[in-house]
């Protein structure tokens, strides 16, 4: 059984930009999670597409009252592969990402288009589906559940890194690259984070809502419980965690 | 932002910041002049491959787009 879920974005910058700041999205206060990032495959095709393979680590940190509970062998960090494919001539990029770490266990795959807003040809709008599943018995409806909750709110940060990125790149004039600083958090953010905050709160709004805390409760109870099991004592769904830490 | 590869970081930046210009000067206004970050892709590939290696990343034998074939919307 396969969770898919759908929702809609919208950028109020051209294509055109959008996709520079794809590739300069990282790091972005937002995103104090992802620890590295590499281009591993790039190609530009007979027809002019750009594709690309991106593979990102990520922390998979459990909370602290859950540490104790887990073995000493897991793995801290979860690898992450996002394919894209960009066409300049029919302006589309296409992007697909993926968990290869930890993937029995949870298996989460975001497919995202970027197009021109046929309303606004000066944004860019972004289809965004996902199919969450899992494989352990007797607990993959929790796990799957679990594992939407986390995702709507990876697709609140991802936005908001977006227009951190954007508003940079505004700010230094849109035709030179965001300047590539040091492994960690980019110079100045806090001005730009307060902004990106307090006067897009839509960001952490609209069609991609949270569950309700009853719900999540739940579900975290039943996670707690499965820590006692032997299937989930071999492997933890990473990007479950780092969710409720 | 850094490499999985710790000594590959610079080798990365270097490459990202000849992208970053190629893609918004050229590829995205249809410039088909070439690409002029063969050389330092190339180096970057190079150590950045050599690390994935050694860390054992499962990235080969996976498709391009793969997991996105025949999938349901339900």
């Amino acid at each position: 059984m396969v969770k898919y879920f759908c929702c809609a974005g919208l950028l109020k910058n051209t294509w055109d930009q959008v996709c520079v700041a794809y590739w300069q999205r990282y790091p972005n206060p937002y995103s104090n999670h992802v620890l590295t990032e590499d281009i591993v495959f790039r190609e530009v095709t007979p027809t002019n597409c750009l594709i690309s393979r991106r593979l990102l680590t990520k922390t998979s940190r459990a909370p602290r009252w859950m540490e104790r509970y887990l073995p000493k062998h897991m793995a801290s960090s979860a690898y992450i592969i996002e394919d894209s494919i960009v066409d300049p001539q029919k302006r589309t990029m296409t992007t697909l990402t993926w968990n290869i770490s930890h993937a029995r266990l949870m298996s989460v795959e975001e497919r995202c288009e970027y197009r021109i807003n046929p309303e606004n040809g000066s944004w860019t709008e972004i289809k965004r589906e996902a199919w969450i599943s899992s494989n352990v018995y007797g607990l993959s409806r929790a796990i799957q559940e679990f594992g939407l909750a986390r995702f709507k709110t990876s697709v609140t940060k991802t936005m908001k890194g977006f227009e951190y990125v954007l508003a940079k790149m505004q700010a230094l004039g849109y035709d030179k690259p965001v300047p590539v600083t040091g492994g960690h958090l980019c110079e100045d953010t806090s001005q730009l984070k307060w902004w990106v905050d307090h006067k897009r709160p839509e960001l952490g709004s609209g069609a991609c809502s949270s569950l309700p805390a009853h719900v999540t409760l739940s579900i975290l109870y039943l996670c707690i419980i499965s820590v006692f099991t032997r299937d989930l004592r071999e492997e933890w769904p990473s990007v479950a965690l780092s969710a409720i830490k | 932002m850094n490499s999985v590869g710790e000594a590959c970081t610079d080798l990365k930046r270097e490459y990202d910041q000849c992208f970053n210009r190629w893609f918004a000067e050229k590829f995205l206004k249809g410039d088909r002049s070439g690409d002029p970050c063969t050389e330092t892709f190339r180096r970057y590939q190079r150590c950045v491959q050599k690390a994935i290696k050694e860390k054992d990343i499962p990235v080969d034998g996976v498709d391009f787009m793969g997991p996105n074939k025949d999938k349901p919307e339900s």
